[in-house]
């Protein structure tokens, strides 16, 4: 709609405006709190391990603007998928499809946070810190939410490497660069991401049918989804280990990572074996429930015993 | 001249303020902390250097 033509219906008869419906809530619900816990903790986990110090007031300014960045995203990402989330169940509560905030009051949130996120962070902590976090939002927003998530069914693969650059952006805030220790953070949530998010596609595969993304059980079947989220956990273990094997954690995240980890494994295969009925529906459930405690143990773990190394 | 302005609805006006509300805490939260991080970049003296 033209600016002309939004000038004519807003100042028509009744002058009335559809917008200006949102309250605090529903713009807080435009940043995706959930994934933006996940991101705060993650980077968080990225800042501690980093060798090297930040003020601790920089240190929670940077969390604030990496929290704020990955928040602006999410905004941008539903300003850009309201369409498709007023057709899954999943999503059609979000605050444009439920009609409480308009696409444009979305993006211009998003812009403004995004904005104001990498401003903030470039001046406050370094420039290199802020570049990243902008080149996560535009990887984000433009690569996955605008180019991948609704052209190919690798649209989780290379998409998620914008949830797992948060622990390098928290590393390079203390270091002013990137290491091999920072992208093995961020190698475990980037093969973390497709089975977490394939083993929620099995069972709301309807719903991406329904909005027609090509989710990888929508395009190559549930069989073959299967086989790839049992072949990514199997890649993801000796990953998740190898903080221990590489030297920069020690024995008790190297004995506990590994029976998390046979534990994500023996649940994918759970999933593999399972193909029909509710015990199928049942083994992803599972799968996908401990792949979010699983994660979180693994960056808690690593961050617990880097703290008590610290003490002692 | 008649009045063509956009006329809100009370909810609107109700969500316009407790959106200005939370705006107003917003930025003075953001006043005292780019203080603070001045302080922390520059120091206490950052007033004292010589022009």
């Amino acid at each position: 709609m033209s600016l002309a033509e939004r000038h004519e219906m807003m100042t028509g008869q009744d002058a009335t405006w559809e917008g200006g419906m949102g309250s605090v809530g529903d713009y807080i619900a435009l940043l995706k709190p959930r994934v933006m816990s996940l991101v705060i903790f993650t980077a968080f986990v990225g800042m501690m391990l980093a060798p090297g110090q930040l003020h601790p007031v920089l240190a929670g300014v940077g969390l604030l603007c990496i929290a704020i960045g990955a928040g602006a995203s999410g905004a941008l990402n539903m300003w850009y998928d309201a369409d498709i989330d007023r057709i899954m169940s999943r999503t059609k509560k979000r605050p444009i499809p439920a009609g409480k905030i308009t696409p444009d009051e979305a993006l211009v949130f998003g812009l403004t946070l995004s904005l104001g996120s990498v401003l903030t962070l470039g001046l406050v902590v370094n420039w290199f810190t802020g570049a990243f976090l902008a080149f996560t939002i535009l990887f984000y927003v433009v690569i996955y939410t605008m180019w991948l998530k609704r052209s190919t069914p690798q649209n989780i693969v290379i998409g998620g490497a914008a949830g797992a650059f948060p622990p390098i952006i928290g590393w390079a805030a203390v270091t002013g660069n990137v290491s091999l220790e920072s992208l093995i953070l961020f190698l475990i949530i980037f093969m973390w991401t497709p089975p977490h998010f394939w083993a929620l596609a099995l069972f709301k595969s309807g719903d991406y049918r329904a909005a027609g993304i090509p989710m990888m059980p929508v395009v190559a079947g549930e069989s073959s989804t299967r086989t790839q989220i049992l072949a990514y956990a199997v890649i993801l273990a000796p990953i998740v280990v190898s903080p221990y094997l590489l030297g920069f954690a020690g024995p008790v995240y190297g004995g506990v990572s590994s029976a998390l980890s046979a534990v994500f494994v023996a649940l994918a295969f759970n999933v593999w074996r399972k193909r029909e009925g509710d015990a199928a529906r049942k083994a992803a459930i599972r799968l996908f429930s401990y792949s979010i405690l699983y994660l979180f143990l693994i960056f808690a773990l690593l961050l617990g015993e880097n703290l008590l190394t610290r003490m002692v | 001249m008649e009045d063509d302005r956009v006329k809100l609805t009370e909810k609107q006006k109700q969500a316009r303020r407790s959106r200005s509300i939370a705006i107003a805490l917003v930025l003075a939260a953001l006043v005292i902390l780019f203080y603070v991080v001045t302080i922390v970049k520059m120091g206490p003296d950052v007033l004292t250097r010589p022009l």
